[in-house]
């Protein structure tokens, strides 16, 4: 076998597996996503979204679930975004090249992928235990610190995104700089900044671990905070591990319902990010 | 006038530093975390001491504690995670960078980075109602005649064919985090100058001789950071893994057929319905051992992804 032949056949090669290898992520991917969707489907009904959490062998639905999840991450959402706001104002603005600036983009971009049951460990530590039992709100908090890293990031790199020449304009006039990024600069990066949002958003709405210490869940319909409080993805971990057919029926349906609003919220976020590259 | 430019100063420094003082909460937050799970460890650690990574028993009711298991499940499911991951990852993005037509690019990219965002619950749960069950009755029993018979690996690849363990959780969460990988890795393989690759196409190299002799050793680092990436996330990864580990806290033999435990799985098993005092304390030292894992490998990940970019940002 001469040189060339070899080389070829070495290239045929590799790129046989490599094509494989898409192939082979693929498969279980619309494996994973066809079986969620056919099982998820085929178990949603009305009551799904009328009655509570049914006892084992029970009918039901997951309406208290559906509920606390929504309460948990709307809370979780009001409580972090200005916050993570405000953060990433200072680091676009302000800490471009100081000290502090350096380390918390740094020690942002780690929690941004720090495992989130360690954030659930933590304010059970700081709270739950102090407190002395589990809630609804101490939930919401442990899903507030899992949207923080997110939304700081996005919005410094979407403020960053903002042309120079826009602030100079501003500052031409004679405006003072707080004035000059809340009124051109962050609404000039608006879109960018909801996007960070809605990608939060997907995130936590899917978030199992940090909820087991600090919401748990409750079989029943609460609305008070300072209870524990039921949730989509910890019924669903309670529900498919048990070996009810109903109950694992339920957690197929909660999926179902996870997943697609997850999809959802990415896709949206996607499409008003490709509107803001657009207009930059 | 002059009026005004007082108030836009007071303004300017009341919002310099609230915001200033927001982006410090960021670091408040690590300090928090390391200072509190710490304190809260306390009991454990002084029990314990340095025993406690090295002990085996795992024993609520007569309050004696090892992390010795747990920190086996963490280690061997993320390993067989990586040897699966990072290999069919590296194909992946070798044929979104180089091999796809245009056209399919955006799409399959897009896809992958959906399938990052899918909660790793409906990961755990498709593992445990639908992977498990046929790989236990399928799967399984094949592996164990032929890799079972090996001399050196074969004690891993023995015992029942249960479907769950250390095995199948490892298979998972390597499905789990080849989308993180491959986009990292896509993302640094577009960062090689055109030029370098087409100098080397040009000398009519192949498309493989390419991608090895050039992409990749440009991007080495880069690489590198990324398949770091992807070993956090799965060294901290919860329900993938509670789903279908088996939550035995047994280490009986090497077997990865066997039931097992991680520390995430540990955790959310165990944690709500543990007693106060020094079996909790016991569950936060090992979150702390996690974190303090985690924490290193996503640095060293952050710093060489870093490296990468000052390297292609100055010279070309």
């Amino acid at each position: 076998m001469n040189l060339r032949t070899k080389r070829k056949a070495i290239n045929a090669i590799a790129l046989t597996l490599s094509l494989s290898a898409m192939a082979f992520g693929l498969v279980w991917l619309i494996w994973i996503l066809v079986m969620v969707f056919d099982l998820g489907f085929s178990s949603l009904s009305l009551t799904l979204f009328t009655q509570d959490t049914p006892p084992p062998g029970g009918a039901g639905g997951l309406r208290n679930a559906i509920v606390g999840s929504l309460i948990m991450v709307g809370l979780a959402m009001l409580m972090a975004t200005p916050v993570a706001i405000m953060a990433g104002i200072y680091l676009a603005e302000y800490g471009q090249r100081t000290l502090l600036g350096n380390v918390t983009r740094f020690v942002n971009d780690i929690l941004l992928s720090a495992p989130s049951i360690v954030i659930g460990l933590f304010v059970y530590a700081l709270y739950v235990a102090n407190v002395g039992k589990f809630s609804g709100l101490s939930g919401a908090v442990a899903l507030a610190l899992l949207v923080l890293p997110v939304v700081v990031r996005t919005t410094e790199d979407m403020l960053a995104l903002v042309p120079n020449t826009l602030r100079e304009a501003a500052f031409a006039l004679g405006a003072p700089k707080w004035k000059v990024i809340l009124m051109v600069t962050l609404r000039s990066a608006k879109t960018g900044v909801v996007t960070g949002v809605l990608l939060a958003l997907a995130r936590i709405s899917g978030e199992t671990a940090p909820l087991l210490f600090t919401a748990l869940s409750n079989q029943f319909w609460s609305l008070d905070l300072s209870e524990p409080m039921a949730n989509l993805p910890v019924t669903i971990f309670k529900f498919a591990m048990s070996p009810f057919a109903d109950w694992q029926r339920l957690a197929w349906a909660g999926v179902f319902l996870i997943t697609l609003g997850v999809l959802v919220l990415n896709i949206a976020a996607r499409v008003l990010f490709r509107q803001t590259k657009a207009q930059h | 006038m002059k009026e005004e430019t007082t108030k836009g100063k007071l303004g300017d420094l009341l919002f310099f530093n609230l915001t200033r003082a927001f982006a410090a909460l960021t670091l408040a937050m690590l300090v928090g975390i390391v200072i509190s799970l710490t304190w809260s460890a306390l009991p454990s650690i002084t029990t314990f001491g340095f025993g406690f990574l090295a002990s085996s028993e795992w024993n609520p009711p007569a309050d004696r504690f090892g992390a010795l298991v747990p920190m086996y499940g963490t280690i061997m499911t993320s390993v067989i995670a990586m040897v699966i991951a990072v290999p069919i990852s590296f194909g992946i993005a070798l044929f979104l960078t180089e091999m796809s037509p245009t056209w399919l690019r955006r799409p399959l990219g897009i896809a992958i980075e959906l399938l990052a965002g899918i909660p790793s619950i409906v990961y755990g749960m498709w593992g445990l109602l639908v992977f498990a069950p046929i790989f236990g009755e399928h799967v399984q029993p094949w592996i164990a005649k032929t890799l079972g018979h090996l001399p050196l690996v074969g004690p891993f690849f023995n015992g029942p064919a249960l479907g769950i363990g250390i095995l199948a959780a490892g298979i998972i969460l390597a499905i789990m985090i080849i989308p993180f990988i491959t986009s990292v890795m896509r993302d640094v393989f577009e960062l090689t100058p055109p030029m370098l690759k087409e100098s080397c196409y040009g000398l009519g190299g192949t498309t493989w001789e390419v991608v090895w002799n050039v992409v990749l050793p440009y991007t080495r680092v880069g690489v590198i950071g990324g398949v770091m990436l992807g070993l956090g996330r799965a060294l901290g990864e919860t329900m993938a893994v509670t789903f279908v580990i088996g939550n035995a806290s047994l280490l009986s033999n090497f077997s990865l057929f066997m039931p097992g435990n991680s520390i995430t799985s540990a955790l959310a098993n165990e944690f709500a319905e543990a007693t106060p005092g020094l079996y909790t304390a016991a569950l936060v030292e090992l979150g702390l051992i996690l974190f303090v894992i985690t924490f290193i490998v996503l640095t060293l990940s952050k710093l060489l992804l870093l490296s990468l970019e000052k390297n292609s940002g100055g010279g070309h």
